[in-house]
């Protein structure tokens, strides 16, 4: 069997507290980094917080939320986390992924790491269709997932006010079949 | 345009950080051995805190900013290395009426009349309106704190009430000032958005 949690340029992890809450606490004082990733308002908080959420999650997550970090091949750098959320009656979950350290935004890094998590939901969890939402205004997330098979399914409209401007909500997912016809078949 | 990539946290010679429980227990602490400094900050009686009293404080401080979510605190940080100088905050905000409330403090006296207050003030402004969307922001200051009224004017606060003899300090009466600035007025002002 192929090693499911490595891919071309990254590899899926998992870290201790300590080492999530040092670089999470980092990330989020870069506030465009927040303002891609969430809907609250940009917010710090301090490593010592981070580390209780992380011990927290660790304890209550198991086979509800299957979380990662990932790693860069090249030199072993932690550079950010995605997480996939089974709704297991539907066999639908919902992905989460950011990139934490800037210097590898658009190289490609993100979009190894979605690949991965697809292949983890449809040939581990075995899901027919998983979910994402994200901000209209982060186009090059919206180009990565479209390259990784995603389609849009919709938008909610002027759910953020940033800057003094509404801007939607946007709404994709990816079902087995079309995943499984990415593949061409062999996986 | 929508411009999400303006750093909402980098001044120029100052950044808004979170809270290091390890390093900031031990610098708060010999600030609020500062007579001086305490009672321009607060109006309640002063004493000096033990960095195990503010280590608690942080502790609550982040306990409520995640229970309440009405409170943004960030702390001041000098550029180079990164060093704790103050303090800036919203908090009590009122969401359903797009209100909060303003306190912003530098630390240590070597800190303070060097303009760092002002690079924070200005952060801590774009933050409450082009990031937390309020209408108003509100501040209050005792009339012998004159380098905070003189700063609050300067980005534009309007004094609304002057509370008449509302506060005894050292033998004499002071009036206490509150002041507001509209989202409006913030917008007009040269010291307004970048």
């Amino acid at each position: 069997m192929k090693d499911i949690f490595r891919g071309e340029l990254v590899r899926l992890a998992v870290e201790s507290p300590e080492t999530m809450a040092k670089s999470l606490s980092r990330w989020n004082r870069d506030s465009e980094f927040l303002r891609l990733a969430e809907s609250d308002p940009a917010q710090m908080w301090s490593e010592r917080k981070y580390k209780e959420w992380m011990e927290q999650r660790m304890e209550k997550d198991g086979d509800d939320n299957f979380r990662f970090s990932i790693r860069t091949l090249g030199d072993d750098q932690l550079i950010g986390d995605v997480s996939i959320h089974p709704q297991w009656v539907n066999a639908d979950a919902w992905v989460g992924i950011a990139l934490g350290e800037r210097e590898t935004w658009g190289k490609g890094y993100g979009a190894d790491a979605m690949r991965l998590i697809l292949q983890y939901g449809f040939i581990e969890l075995n899901l027919r269709r998983i979910s994402l939402a994200l901000h209209s205004y982060n186009e090059r997330a919206l180009k990565s997932y479209e390259k990784a098979g995603f389609k849009m399914e919709g938008a909610i409209r002027h759910d953020t006010l940033r800057e003094g401007r509404r801007t939607d909500g946007v709404f994709m997912g990816i079902l087995r079949e079309e995943w499984l016809a990415l593949q061409g078949g062999t996986s | 345009m929508l411009d999400i990539q303006t750093p909402l946290f980098e001044g120029q010679d100052i950044r808004l950080g979170p809270i290091d429980h390890e390093a900031h227990p031990e610098i708060e602490s010999k600030w609020t051995h500062d007579a001086g400094f305490m009672r321009l900050m607060e109006m309640k009686p002063v004493r000096p805190f033990s960095p195990a009293q503010l280590k608690k404080e942080y502790e609550s401080i982040e306990k409520k900013m995640e229970e309440d979510k009405n409170m943004f605190y960030f702390t001041i940080r000098a550029r180079e290395q990164d060093r704790l100088i103050g303090k800036a905050i919203i908090q009590w905000i009122d969401w359903t009426n797009g209100n909060g409330w303003l306190r912003l403090g530098i630390g240590a006296a070597e800190d303070r009349r060097r303009g760092l207050g002002s690079q924070a003030m200005r952060l801590l402004l774009r933050f409450a309106f082009a990031e937390l969307n309020l209408y108003r922001v509100s501040a209050t200051s005792p009339e012998y704190n004159e380098a905070a009224v003189h700063m609050l004017r300067k980005f534009g606060f309007v004094e609304e009430v002057r509370r008449r003899q509302a506060v005894e300090r050292d033998g004499r009466r002071w009036d206490l000032l509150m002041f507001g600035l509209l989202r409006s007025e913030w917008e007009n002002q040269p010291t307004g958005p970048v």
